[in-house]
């Protein structure tokens, strides 16, 4: 019985370094050569100052950049060292009083008469609190408010809209959406911000 | 867009098809020791390995021994992820400083783990260093796999051999699980995961100023290697608490997808290896088209209900689909229906959506699948052998009904496989009920409930389901890092993971022995159209009738008074 416990025992130190020193470094050290950008987060600079991750969404509260989804990750949302959803079930209370206050906030931060329909993705936390998506629809309904904000004509904003939208993938893939810090990167070359 | 909808839904399956047969051919002769293509590279390995470690690679083992080295070598890696969670502050790679886990929390992860189940009562990037992520999580997630899919081939040894006594040797099984099937497929995918997007990095957390000036921190990690192998071991547990919702898990669409096949392809394609090993390649068809008819119909009503969504919501002034809550945009109603019926048919637990905001139907489903034993195509190995185990039942209840003595494979199955085969079915469904049941009727079992309502029984079933499933995924608005549940759901993974493999073990010692008597007239062919419909029916009323009542209290009624437009 000993011998076969130490076989045991020395089946896992050899498992334990080739599968989780030898692979996992392996994989870090390959990456960090031919995918160094993605590996380390698809970070995004300007001017030489990481301002974020192209797959990672921020908050934005500002009535000049287009809002991403509410986020129940952290305390104010959008802490990505603490991802997760509201995990609020379909029949709870919380939920239904969530939403409600979500579209009339939308509504009226948008200057939108009452029981204007809202996209759903703009009044639901997303699943990981850090999507950095938004529907088209929800990106279009912004652009008279971001607009009126920047002072730029609606054309012009709906028009960034347009080219930020990425379709599905390979045409079947998924679902249309827009990137929303890339959106309002760009938003900002168009006009700086005031800040 | 429902037809765009059905056409990834088809994708998927199609490719998932035209992926698991090869892997399946393949597979087979790996178990067989036959050559395969990547010997030159891991042959001399698996040599060294052998005489570090001592192994007589030769000598075979019958199920009494099989076991026992399996239950050895387990508790020896339980105790080493307890041991490296609770020494984790003073070990290398900790950039975050992360100190001990807690005990109970520790004995949990670590049963979970080993399990195979990957239940998770911590939040990943706030719990867990590098190395306890690599050395700890990442191992076991390759071990337990490798030990699914070891019971596996040693139940598919004991059925295809006659008057044999051994089953194979569980030293030689693992490795070459290991090294021929996991770790490449696992390479592989963690690199192309990698080039679309996954992180994978050893940096301190990085701290950004954000565009309007607030101030953002990014969990880093070396995430895409364990990913890969989370989700081609059917483990499932996340580098981050998010699971594969997380935009660094699950960057977009096209990673959605790689993940979804690579969650179901090892055991649809153990399948095939079955047919091949048992010699005959229809035995192992019949049961791949039992579990993907069962497939259909999860996903059928998951995608439906989604689609349908919430009407309450829809009355509010909502756009567009109702159940976004606790989904991502990149994946919208479908994807996040297709994985959530993927992770909980296999034992994976992986997540892309929450699932305890799902549609009360839409969660019935994942719920209901953990319930019928993860044999709709199941955990890596586990899935197989818990099929068998139906498989078994089948021929037993037609037996019945023909009167004659039942017959698999060419071998009559008899009172002691029946027994066994009844206590792998009966011991993880007492101790979902049980364990739901004593959890719903005491304060420290209830005072983790988020959801109020039926919502809340719910919760609390789909956490024994999953602990003793093996699955892992949760309905986590339950607060389950408490002592109650940590130390309860630690022990309903270990006894559904051991519950169900020592009796199969014993069936596979059994069968092996027995001698083959050749088909007369009134044997009844197990390789026709008619057996996989008799054994999804099989599945579904042994699942239905030990569960219905449970699953009408919470999800049913649920249902109902969601459209009644009551709430909690």
């Amino acid at each position: 019985m000993t011998r076969r416990v130490l076989t045991g025992v020395f089946m896992l130190v050899v498992m334990t370094v080739l599968t989780g020193i030898i692979y996992p470094l392996t994989i870090t050290g390959v990456t960090r050569v031919l995918f160094p950008h993605q590996a380390s987060g698809s970070l995004i600079y300007r001017q030489g100052q990481a301002v974020g991750s192209a797959l990672i969404g921020q908050r934005f509260t500002s009535p000049r950049y287009f809002h991403g989804r509410p986020s129940a990750a952290g305390k104010d949302g959008y802490d990505a060292t603490s991802s997760g959803g509201s995990n609020l079930g379909p029949t709870n209370k919380e939920l239904v009083a969530a939403i409600a206050q979500r579209l009339a906030r939308v509504q009226a931060e948008n200057g939108l008469p009452d029981g204007t329909p809202v996209p759903a993705d703009l009044v639901t936390a997303s699943a990981s609190g850090l999507d950095p998506d938004i529907s088209p629809a929800a990106a279009y309904l912004q652009v008279p408010r971001v607009a009126r904000a920047r002072n730029l004509p609606e054309e012009t904003v709906r028009a960034l809209v347009d080219r930020n939208i990425t379709g599905r993938q390979f045409g079947i893939l998924g679902e249309p959406r827009v990137n929303v810090l890339k959106l309002n990167l760009e938003l900002d070359q168009l006009s700086p911000s005031a800040r | 867009m429902v037809s765009t909808d059905i056409l990834q839904m088809a994708f998927y399956l199609l490719l998932l098809i035209l992926l698991a047969i090869p892997l399946g051919f393949y597979m087979a002769r790996v178990f067989n020791g036959e050559s395969t293509f990547l010997d030159p590279i891991f042959r001399p390995l698996e040599r060294l390995i052998y005489r570090l470690t001592g192994v007589d690679a030769g000598r075979e083992m019958n199920w009494r021994e099989y076991a026992l080295m399996l239950v050895v070598f387990n508790i020896l890696g339980m105790a080493a992820v307890y041991l490296i969670q609770r020494i984790q502050g003073i070990l290398p790679f900790n950039p975050q400083h992360f100190g001990a886990v807690p005990p109970d929390l520790a004995f949990n992860t670590a049963a979970s783990f080993m399990t195979n189940t990957n239940w998770q009562a911590y939040g990943g990037e706030s719990t867990m260093s590098y190395f306890t992520q690599m050395t700890a999580l990442t191992v076991q997630n390759f071990l337990s796999a490798a030990t699914g899919i070891a019971v596996a081939v040693a139940l598919t040894r004991g059925l295809a051999r006659r008057t044999a006594r051994t089953i194979g040797n569980f030293w030689v099984d693992l490795t070459r699980s290991i090294l021929w099937v996991l770790l490449p497929l696992s390479l592989g995918l963690a690199l192309i995961l990698v080039s679309l997007g996954v992180i994978q990095n050893l940096n301190p957390y990085l701290t950004i100023t954000t565009l309007e000036g607030g101030r953002q921190t990014l969990a880093m990690g070396p995430v895409a290697s364990q990913e890969a192998i989370k989700l081609l071991g059917t483990n499932g547990g996340g580098f981050f608490n998010a699971n594969s919702s997380h935009p660094f898990e699950n960057p977009t669409p096209l990673t959605n997808l790689l993940e979804m096949l690579a969650i179901l392809i090892i055991p649809a394609g153990l399948t095939i290896t079955f047919g091949q090993m048992v010699g005959n390649h229809r035995q192992g068809l019949v049961i791949l088209a039992a579990m993907l008819l069962l497939f259909v119909f999860a996903l059928g009503v998951v995608y439906a209900s989604e689609h349908y969504g919430n009407p309450q919501l829809g009355a509010l002034g909502m756009r567009g689909p109702t159940a976004m809550e606790g989904k991502e945009v990149r994946f919208g109603i479908v994807n996040s229906s297709l994985f959530a019926t993927i992770t909980t048919a296999a034992s994976c637990g992986a997540v892309n959506t929450m699932h305890d905001s799902l549609t009360p139907l839409g969660g019935l489903i994942p719920m209901l699948q953990m319930m019928l034993g993860e044999v709709v195509f199941g955990g890596v190995g586990s899935g197989l052998y818990g099929m068998l185990v139906f498989v078994i039942l089948t021929v037993f209840i037609i037996g019945l009904m023909v009167g004659r003595t039942p017959e698999y494979l060419g071998k009559k199955i008899e009172a002691r496989e029946v027994k066994m085969a009844i206590l792998a079915v009966l011991i993880p469904a007492a101790t979902i009920l049980l364990g739901s049941a004593l959890a719903a009727v005491i304060k420290t079992g209830t005072s983790s409930i988020l959801n109020p309502g039926p919502h809340g029984l719910s919760e609390i079933l789909y956490a024994f389901a999953s602990g003793a499933g093996n699955n892992g995924s949760a309905f986590a608005g339950l607060n389950a890092n408490t002592p109650f549940y940590n130390i309860a759901l630690g022990l309903v993974m270990l006894i559904g993971r051991f519950g169900v493999i020592l009796p199969v073990l014993a069936i596979a010692g059994s069968m092996a022995g027995k001698k083959m008597v050749p088909p007369g007239p009134g044997t009844f062919q197990t390789t026709s159209l008619l057996f996989t419909g008799l054994l999804a029916a099989v599945v579904l009323i042994v699942g239905a009738l030990t569960f219905f009542p449970a699953l009408a209290l919470g999800p049913l009624v649920e249902q109902l008074l969601m459209l009644a437009g009551k709430t909690f």
